[in-house]
């Protein structure tokens, strides 16, 4: 929480440099020293087109894209009845600062990772959708050669759509799959599973025979030591 | 006139140079590709999201299974990634043995790469001698860790254990000679330091032998020179990153741009290629196995000169030793904790990338506060690379494919993930 709380202040050259082309840019140098730029899936294209164009920034690679499903953003398995048929019931302390997700209006979020190799600096594009509307987002395949395959396996496994995108196939999953495996609401132990008949004398699908199980309980903790360092408390100590 | 028409072929996904389970649909017109359609997956087992759902240090060993010939830098990146969250630093002696393995990682990998090319492209014997030479380094994992492949040797806060004083040796058989067996032990006589150290002296004439074997030779300059060429603009927009960016002439390395660990006080040399075709990648990648060895010993010198803790002395994140168990209640109970919940990471996200033997390796970790990742996503180099197939391959030949797949050195472990 304090690790990695964002500041608009302290944005260094790169930030400052984004928000002299762009004012309105929510870029934020985390303090990690990993710069963050959250934007709307509208402005994506011509952003990225910047980027990579501009030789103020020269990104010229697009090292990787990915997803992040929100929806169980921030809960714990006691706070759900379906990871386990029994239940935790382990005495615990209510968490003091529950962790709300970014965008409460947005289930997905898209994340580019880019690098500029001949300025030797990383640069995250994080653009939320809004889960009102469909999951759309432009193409970045006209921009980056490398988006093609990433963008397929984002579509594959998240089930959001790229506008643009020359060939959208499903990437990792069987052929004929149904679902998005990674969404947070697919089960870890999925929903098909596959077997020889040996009477049918074929390959059958059927729906799982596995009950899901939580082996670890999901916990959220406030640990002293990630807050922020009060003097009149003694330090976390393990004596 | 007869007209000629293109037909569709099948390549894998059992075929010995699809380098595991790659399933290639291929366009011809007669021998010639016209296009080339990868279908992968067939090895995937969604790692990322077993991950989310076990505490983290349980997914280290998930980290050697992604890319199974290079495992402990995998686990680096996704030790560094929790570090980062935790703002927590790790001993030196933890940082160098970190890189000492990485080095000897990354010298198993391309031991594996140039015998298995090798192989594809009809050069047999450079198969046999490389993995003499990799099973000495399979011999080093398993003393540290206990493990040949899988070896779960880092850990948040540092590594698992200290270097062992005593080289495991070969055990007496029935089928050798005393003398046989002396001979076999010989460089097994002192401790795990002896041994690497007497591995890293003869390393560099083997390197050389391969070299007499393949650099200079007719055949294998003709399967290799100007096949699969890619520009340094081509590689920098497909995404390609370590050797394969590095033999289209671009001087990128993560360990010497972004260093992490103990890089920036070791010494050593980037090797680029020029023409950006597989001879050049092939080049590049024989230097770095004498750079990796340059570094190993640097490794060495310092490990021997600077004894100290190898993993960090904080009990929410590290086990207490097992002696301190048997009289401190606390340290049990931190045991305790740590085996059956783990710890919990803050909130946040970061991005950690290593340079892999096979390129960039990242690994992408959000938390939500929780003893399990919230999201891990895997960046896998050869995933990039395997994507630019098409474009490499198209106007070669099929022999020539199987080039273009032996010099991307692709593993169906990270790929699929």
């Amino acid at each position: 929480m304090a690790m990695t709380e964002e500041s608009r202040d302290d944005g260094g050259e790169l930030c400052g440099m984004i928000r002299s082309r762009w004012p309105e840019a929510r870029v934020a140098r985390s303090s990690l020293g990993e710069v963050s730029w959250s934007l709307a899936p509208e402005a994506l294209l011509a952003v990225a087109q910047g980027l990579r164009e501009d030789p103020r920034f020269s990104f010229e690679q697009l090292m990787d894209v990915t997803a992040v499903d929100y929806l169980a953003y921030g809960q714990e398995d006691w706070m759900t009845e379906a990871s386990t048929a029994v239940g935790f019931s382990r005495a615990r302390e209510a968490v003091q600062n529950p962790v709300a997700p970014p965008h409460p209006e947005a289930r997905f979020e898209v994340v580019y990772h880019l690098l500029s190799v001949s300025r030797n600096e990383r640069l995250r594009l994080k653009v939320p959708l809004a889960s009102d509307r469909p999951a759309v987002i432009p193409s970045l395949t006209g921009i980056w050669a490398s988006a093609d395959w990433f963008e397929r396996e984002v579509f594959d496994l998240f089930g959001i759509l790229f506008e643009g995108h020359p060939d959208l196939r499903r990437i990792l999953t069987d052929y004929g799959f149904i679902g998005h495996p990674f969404r947070k609401d697919f089960p870890l132990s999925g929903e098909i599973e596959v077997r020889y008949d040996p009477e049918a004398g074929r390959v059958v699908y059927e729906p799982v025979s596995i009950t899901p199980r939580t082996l670890v309980p999901r916990v959220i903790r406030d640990d002293a030591r990630y807050a922020k360092p009060d003097p009149a408390e003694k330090g976390p100590s393990h004596d | 006139m007869t007209e000629i028409q293109s037909y569709t072929m099948n390549f894998g996904p059992q075929h010995p140079a699809a380098h595991g389970v790659l399933r290639l649909v291929l366009e011809m017109d007669g021998e010639v590709i016209r296009k080339v359609d990868p279908h992968i997956g067939l090895l995937h087992r969604a790692t990322e999201k077993l991950a989310e759902s076990k505490p983290f240090n349980q997914s280290i060993g998930y980290m050697d299974r992604l890319d199974y010939v290079s495992m402990m830098v995998n686990e680096h990146a996704y030790v560094l990634a929790i570090e980062r969250l935790l703002g927590i630093e790790i001993p030196i002696r933890a940082r160098y043995l970190r890189v000492l393995f990485d080095e000897l990682t990354r010298i198993t990998n391309h031991l594996l790469w140039i015998g298995s090319h090798a192989l594809d492209i009809g050069a047999m014997s450079v198969f046999l001698y490389a993995f003499r030479e990799r099973e000495d380094i399979m011999d080093m994992y398993e003393a540290v860790s206990g493990a040949r492949l899988h070896a779960t040797y880092y850990r948040p806060g540092g590594v698992h254990a200290d270097l062992p004083d005593r080289m495991p040796q070969h055990a007496p058989s029935r089928w050798r000679s005393k003398k046989e067996q002396r001979a076999r032990n010989r460089n097994r006589e002192g401790s795990l330091i002896d041994f690497i150290r007497d591995f890293t002296e003869r390393l560099p004439g083997r390197v050389d032998e391969f070299e007499d074997l393949l650099t200079d030779n007719r055949i294998w300059k003709q399967r290799t020179v100007g096949i699969g060429v890619v520009g340094p603009e081509r590689a920098l927009q497909l995404g390609f990153s370590g050797p394969m960016l590095r033999g289209s002439g671009i001087a990128w390395d993560l360990r010497r741009t972004q260093p992490y660990e103990v890089y920036p006080d070791l010494e050593f040399d980037i090797p680029v290629g020029r023409e950006g075709d597989c001879y050049d990648r092939y080049l590049v990648r024989i230097e770095e196995m004498r750079q990796s060895n340059r570094i190993v010993r640097q490794c060495l010198d310092w490990l021997v000169a600077h004894p100290g803790p190898v993993i960090l002395d904080d009990y929410k994140i590290a086990p207490p030793p097992r002696s301190v168990m048997k009289h401190d209640m606390e340290a049990l109970i931190h045991h305790f904790k740590l085996f059956t919940e783990g710890y919990t990471v803050p909130a946040g996200e970061t991005y950690a990338a290593v340079e892999h033997p096979k390129g960039e390796f990242g690994i992408y970790l959000v938390s939500d506060g929780a003893n399990k990742p919230y999201r891990l996503k895997i960046r896998a180099a050869g995933f990039a690379h395997l994507a630019a197939l098409d474009e490499m391959a198209r106007g070669h030949m099929i022999p020539d494919l199987v080039a273009i797949i032996g010099t991307q050195d692709i593993v169906f472990g990270e790929i699929d993930r």
